[in-house]
């Protein structure tokens, strides 16, 4: 069992290519556009059942802000309260940091386990920054092997394929799809498709290795700065395992996953569960201390992972984006993700979410094309649980993308920075807009066509304005302006005012 | 009143019936329209492709032309948004960089003047029926930033549903967006045909003649697509549609109503 190439935004093609194909997919499209309907009309139900749906956003808000002001902080009293009850706290800087202290860590474990059990596996509970760092990879080239028990990452894994939603990773998948994929992969050629069947399959598959494994890695929702204490809700059961079964439990957080105290959880984990899943609580809610003696994981290790984010921390217009929860609902409410789906954003963060925080974990050196990836519509925004303003953030990207795209010389080779220049200078002056206006009329006429009617519309436009009449037909400028007829009315009437008034 | 109208620089340009619609409907209810002549465009293009520098000159020139304006009606909700949004800040970057003293004060005493044409008459006006005639079948689109920066809400469908002789359709998943999103239609051209492609069906499926919205860029998308495939269904700012009474027509195709 090994996973497939991971999503990579450093060598990703970029995102209207990539979107390209997928919309070519027409299997792809029907799965994202049900399931995501599905999970929107669920969340639509238990939002509305909720009085205080607005203030629990402007709570969630507050806390957030304020946890991203005093991060230093927190992040400090969290590692202190984690070792005073037993944890142990790493510090990575950024992936392949993390990757290794992970390494070593399951190593380590796999040690003290002794003789009885030198097995290479580790148990995982579904954790997108793990493969926003791609550990599953490295583990393998390690020699080590993960299990996924997340039922849709055990899809993800099992199909050598890729997350396409922070919530439901196998979402572009159908019953169908993973039926075929368990037949084959599990040896179960008489396998149905129902639910049911689907579940026990999986359930029968876990279940040896949840009794063999001895050390589980986890990501975590949240970390609560003033208990050390660490919360993961999931709705299969499957995290419960992997946090109680092992003797090792290595947890992998991003180090924006913190809060600051204990009741801060009231506001999210109502917020959460119904903005991701459309449930009012989630089935498996597990939090956990430290190690206790009677019970549970034996050694307990917190990665604390950077990758990027104290520079977005740094950005104030773009701190917001840390704020994020991981719900997901604006994947799901998005136009362009339900059209595309995830693999298009080419980043484990796909959506609006993904479009603001992929290009800055790469610090825009990659994932470029990202902020540009949305119709700037708001509805992200609208059903975001900690109101993050994911239009502004997009804009702000986008004006950091164009200041280095347009930096001393490099401005000539650019076109569209050309073009936007010449605008910005064409209406600076009336005078110059209205000679453009003239233009524009004289430029559009060999490519004028008559409909039917008589009306004149442009059906094929020249470079980069081909893309909008590949599928959209343009009506062509009238022949006079609005100003143009202002003033011809303005004159008329004065007009005739004035041999109203004229002596007879 | 005296109300000033901000055409916006693409309604000047590419369709002068939606401001000829609104002249038709103010003065109709007595109001007097006036049209500052250096007007050109918002800005809005430029900052939100990221072009930042390039909006923040237009902010100055657009506050000279309507400082003096009792009210300010624009034809356009995605313009208006962008005001609300971020002239504000910019404001306050201008007066940081010097030689604008004074401006985030106009700006802010200025945007509580101007209105998106269908709020000035719902909200600043407080109508519903502004005396229209309109015989037809018609769908409507709450464009993104009329809903969701706006908050419109019931406001544009107020003034339909007054309208005489017109058969108001629902239109299916109203509040997703058509896919325009200024630069994305190009950027992105094949994303924005697709979410084009669902808003089209949704229209042809109302049964509609007319599909109108308060953004002719939503309107211009949507009628791009209409017009390719030779549906005979188009589209109609809500201004031409307010404009039309049993005496005045303008229904007689895009640009029909131009004199």
């Amino acid at each position: 069992m090994s996973t497939g190439t991971a999503l990579d935004p450093r060598t990703a093609p970029p995102f209207p290519i990539a979107a390209a194909r997928s919309l070519e997919d027409s299997q792809l499209r029907k799965n994202v556009r049900h399931a995501t309907d599905v999970i929107q009309g669920k969340r639509a139900r238990v939002v509305s059942e909720m009085p205080d749906w607005e203030a629990l956003r402007i709570s969630g808000e507050a806390i957030r802000r304020h946890t991203m002001k005093h991060l230093d902080e927190y992040l400090r009293q969290f590692e202190e309260n984690c070792a005073r009850v037993g944890g142990v706290v790493h510090w990575a800087r950024d992936g392949a940091e993390a990757r290794a202290l992970v390494i070593r860590l399951v190593e380590e474990a796999v040690e003290n386990e002794g003789p009885h059990n030198s097995l290479r596996e580790v148990l995982k509970i579904k954790s997108m920054t793990t493969e926003e760092i791609q550990l599953n990879q490295a583990l393998e080239f390690a020699g080590i092997r993960p299990y996924e028990t997340d039922l849709a990452e055990l899809i993800i894994q099992l199909g050598h394929d890729q997350p396409s939603h922070i919530v439901v990773p196998a979402l572009h998948k159908n019953r169908q799809q993973i039926r075929e994929l368990f037949r084959k992969e599990m040896d179960l050629p008489e396998l149905g498709e129902s639910p049911e069947e689907l579940a026990e399959a999986a359930r029968r598959f876990l279940r040896t290795r949840f009794l063999r494994v001895p050390i589980a890695i986890s990501g975590a929702n949240f970390l609560i700065a003033e208990t050390g204490g660490v919360c993961i809700v999931e709705s299969e059961g499957n995290g419960r395992m992997c946090l109680t079964l092992p003797r090792t439990l290595i947890t992998l957080a991003g180090i924006d996953k913190v809060l600051p105290r204990f009741r801060d959880l009231e506001v999210l984990l109502q917020t959460l569960p119904r903005s991701a899943t459309g449930e009012r609580m989630n089935p498996y809610n597990s939090m956990w201390t430290g190690v206790q003696r009677a019970d549970g994981p034996k050694q307990f290790h917190v990665v604390l992972l950077d990758n990027g984010r104290t520079d977005v921390l740094a950005d104030i217009e773009a701190r917001q984006t840390l704020h994020c929860i991981r719900c997901g609902a604006c994947q799901n409410v998005c136009p362009v993700y339900r059209e595309t789906g995830g693999h298009a954003y080419g980043s484990v963060y796909a959506g609006p979410i993904g479009a603001i925080l992929t290009p800055q974990l790469q610090r825009l050196q990659h994932a470029r094309s990202l902020p540009y990836a949305s119709s700037l519509c708001g509805a992200c925004y609208e059903v975001c649980p900690v109101k993050i303003n994911i239009p502004e953030v997009l804009i702000h990207l986008r004006n950091k993308v164009v200041r280095r795209d347009t930096a001393g010389l490099r401005v000539l080779g650019n076109p569209e920075a050309l073009a936007m220049k010449a605008a910005s200078t064409i209406f600076r002056s009336e005078r110059r807009f209205r000679a453009a206006q003239r233009l524009g009329r004289l430029a559009q006429r060999p490519l004028e066509r008559k409909d039917a009617k008589g009306e004149p519309w442009v059906s094929s436009l020249p470079g980069f304005f081909g893309g909008w009449t590949a599928t959209r037909d343009l009506r062509a400028m009238p022949k006079q302006t609005f100003r143009e007829w202002w003033e011809n009315r303005s004159r008329n009437n004065r007009d005739a005012k004035y041999s109203a008034e004229a002596p007879r | 009143m005296r109300i000033a109208l901000f055409i916006t620089c693409y309604n000047d340009t590419l369709f002068p019936e939606t401001g000829i619609a609104v002249v038709r409907v103010l003065e109709r209810l007595g109001h007097e329209v006036e049209f500052p002549a250096g007007q050109t465009c918002c800005g809005q293009m430029h900052y939100n492709t990221g072009y930042q520098d390039e909006a923040l000159p237009l902010l100055p020139r657009f506050v000279q032309q309507f400082r003096s304006a009792e009210a300010v009606v624009v034809p356009s909700s995605s313009c208006v948004a962008m005001m609300r949004e971020h002239y504000p800040a910019m404001a306050r970057r201008l007066e940081q960089a010097g030689g604008h003293d004074g401006l985030s004060g106009d700006v802010e005493s200025l945007l509580g003047r101007i209105y998106e044409f269908s709020e000035l008459l719902t909200r600043r006006l407080g109508l519903s029926d502004v005396g229209a005639y309109f015989p037809h079948r018609v769908a409507y689109h709450p464009s993104c930033h009329g809903l969701r920066s706006l908050g419109l809400g019931d406001g544009p469908l107020s003034l339909l549903r007054s309208v005489r002789g017109i058969e108001l359709a629902d239109l299916r998943d109203a509040e997703e967006c058509c896919g325009f999103g200024g630069t994305f239609a190009i950027k992105n051209a094949a994303v924005s045909s697709a979410m084009l492609s669902e808003k089209s069906r949704a229209v042809l499926d109302t049964g509609a003649e007319i599909c109108t919205a308060t953004d002719n860029s939503c309107l211009m998308q949507i009628n791009g697509a209409l017009h390719r495939k030779r549906t005979g269904v188009r589209t109609m700012h809500l201004a031409e549609i307010l404009a039309c009474t049993q005496a005045y027509k303008n229904a007689e195709g895009p640009g029909g109503g131009f004199p």
